[in-house]
């Protein structure tokens, strides 16, 4: 099985949103590929006839019925938020000041 | 002392008129500003809110109100539960000083049963270890030995329990966190079947395995405490709509006479300690004793559980933890003049997350990147409808399966800190309850020989059984305290001249 490059690791860490030390990303590196050598034995039983399970209940989509129910208040909703304005979350800036 | 005697003893206490629920919520919480300096149990206690639930259980037992069996009895929650407006880090720096706006399902049941609740316990971060190691806030240390660790994620949970701090808990097991921690600490403790506990509220870490259950010293007690947090839960989808199993009397019945007793046979052997193994094939010869019939069954595609579950938890956790933003709740880092919100949660969660949790998070995104989805998350798939199989097949042949808990007794802090892999195979025995949805317990099995810590008994019964585990633990239990002539707990020599 290839290995696992530091290049890898910052893409990933760049696809999950962590901003990685160098030092981080080489120790993640040496420590996934063990890992994933580990992990990858999954590969020898898992034949083309073994149909996947992603759950333990076989449940079809359960709906509520569309009916006001008490929930939190605005207030409430945004007592834990690092920053709030005008009962919205506030947030930074999302778009290029070109947009 | 009446802090050493078990819940159901205590509810007796309080329903005679010996004791108050203010004055045994006190007793905790003395205990607690005794020991916990020590333990680090707990990550935030509630003395002020747990004082004011006893004073209220005690003024409806007053006014002659129905109560539930377990009113005015103090319980430690795991902190990966959200109660309002209380404290809830899940062991992270993500959620320092979070405070939520509502309360789980388990903790309205709770409330509803008028159980007191003392506070949160330590945990990994995220409920993702088996040491509590990898908690933000520092280790917790076992009662028995406190160099050494009290398993994990709920290593608060169970060492609340064995240091006589909480004579209930509430832990969440995703691949053994309930269990293990049980078996290294000499307590009981009980992953439900998945959908039997509502997930409302617990904070998710690998939603198709993550399930709420009991903790406590004895069968009888996780029974009382299962039966006020179980049933349906219509604000949890995957909440199982159907009557809760009759655990409580499963738990007072213990009779094993004509039940047949699979032993896995892939569960044992090299990698068990001999201690650990010598107490379960003592436990064997009691059950047998007691009129069970113990047969051995064979589930060939359990050695590939560790390898299936370090990709479907790290990937289903990779998701579930995108919801660290940085924008609704929880910290946020960086955020200056000109920092677009991007960078803002790229800084945050690399403060936020702990070095297991990032591990995780990027074993898990690898996974599920395309291109490595069929080869890996995809194959681990499959290999959970092969777990489910031969789980299937050894449930044709028996009541109950049986199992060492863990591989060995507590390890030293730091000791496999290093070593992922090491640290993983802890789990080993636990790992495939969770892949298929079933439910298991742990209960102590006595002391191994080398090192004179407890070793735990697992239980495995296939889904909606779970009053199976409680009949059997109950009879194990006993058979075992009658051989010992005290609880396993009476031994506990961590805590010096407080034990």
């Amino acid at each position: 099985m290839a290995g696992i490059s530091r290049d890898d690791v910052a893409n990933l860490a760049r696809l999950a949103r962590i901003d990685m030390a160098p030092a981080e990303l080489d120790h993640l590196a040496s420590e996934l590929g063990v890992i994933l050598n580990a992990v990858a034995r999954v590969q020898e039983v898992a034949g083309q006839n073994v149909p996947p399970t992603s759950h333990p209940l076989p449940l079809q989509n359960v709906y509520r019925k569309d009916e006001v129910a008490p929930s939190l208040t605005p207030e409430a909703a945004l007592s834990a938020a690092p920053a709030s304005e005008a009962q919205r979350f506030k947030v930074p800036k999302i778009l290029g000041e070109e947009a | 002392m009446i802090i050493k005697r078990n819940a159901a003893d205590m509810a007796v206490a309080l329903a005679s008129g010996e004791t108050s629920s203010v004055a045994l919520t006190q007793a905790h919480l003395d205990r607690i500003a005794e020991v916990d300096k020590d333990v680090h149990a707990f990550l935030y206690v509630d003395s002020e809110g747990a004082l004011a639930q006893a004073a209220l259980a005690d003024k409806k037992r007053a006014a002659g109100e129905k109560l539930s069996p377990l009113a005015g009895i103090p319980l430690a929650l795991k902190d990966v539960m959200v109660q309002k407006g209380i404290p809830t880090t899940c062991g992270s720096k993500m959620l320092e000083g979070w405070r939520p706006p509502y309360d789980s399902t388990v903790v309205s049941k709770l409330r509803a049963a008028d159980v007191v609740i003392l506070g949160k316990t330590n945990m990994d971060e995220f409920a993702m270890g088996s040491s509590t190691e990898n908690s933000a806030y520092g280790p917790t240390h076992n009662p028995w030995d406190l160099s050494r660790i009290p398993g994990g994620s709920g290593g608060g949970s169970s060492a609340s329990l064995a240091a006589f701090e909480a004579p209930l808990a509430i832990g969440t097991d995703t691949g053994g966190s309930i269990r293990q921690p049980a078996a290294v600490t000499g307590t009981v403790g009980v992953k439900p079947t998945y959908g039997g506990v509502s997930r409302y509220g617990l904070v998710a870490f690998s939603s198709s395995l993550d399930q709420a259950g009991p903790c406590a010293r004895t069968v009888l007690d996780a029974a009382l405490l299962h039966e006020v947090i179980a049933g349906h839960d219509p604000k949890d989808s995957t909440s199982i709509n159907a009557p809760v199993p009759a655990i409580v009397s499963a738990a007072k019945s213990g009779n094993v006479k004509g039940l047949k007793i699979g032993v896995i046979k892939e569960l044992q052997g090299e990698g068990y300690q001999a201690g650990v193994l010598n107490r379960f094939n003592e436990s064997l010869e009691l059950l047998a004793g007691l009129g069970a019939e113990i047969v051995e069954v064979s589930c060939p595609y359990f050695e590939y559980a560790l390898a299936a579950y370090y990709l479907i938890a790290p990937s289903e956790c990779s998701s579930n933890l995108a919801r660290f933003d940085a924008m609704r709740y929880g910290i946020r880092v960086g955020d200056a003049s000109g920092v677009s919100a991007e960078e803002v949660m790229n800084l945050t969660r690399e403060v936020g997350f702990g070095r297991e949790v990032k591990r995780r998070i990027i074993l898990g995104t690898y996974a599920l990147s395309s291109g490595y989805y069929d080869a890996y998350y995809g194959s681990a798939q499959k290999v959970r409808t092969l777990i489910k199989q031969d789980f299937d097949k050894a449930f044709l042949k028996s009541d109950v399966l049986v199992s060492p808990t863990a591989p060995t007794t507590a390890f030293k802090i730091g000791e496999k800190a290093d070593d992922p892999i090491a640290m993983y195979l802890n789990d080993i025995a636990t790992i495939p309850v969770n892949m298929a949805g079933i439910c298991g317990m742990s209960l102590p099995s006595g002391l191994a020989d080398e090192d004179n810590l407890p070793a735990g008994f697992q239980i495995m019964a296939p889904a909606m059984k779970d009053d199976r585990l409680y009949n059997v633990g109950a009879a194990l239990e006993a058979a075992l305290l009658s051989k010992w002539g005290a609880p396993i707990l009476s031994h506990v020599s961590g805590l010096g001249a407080h034990a």
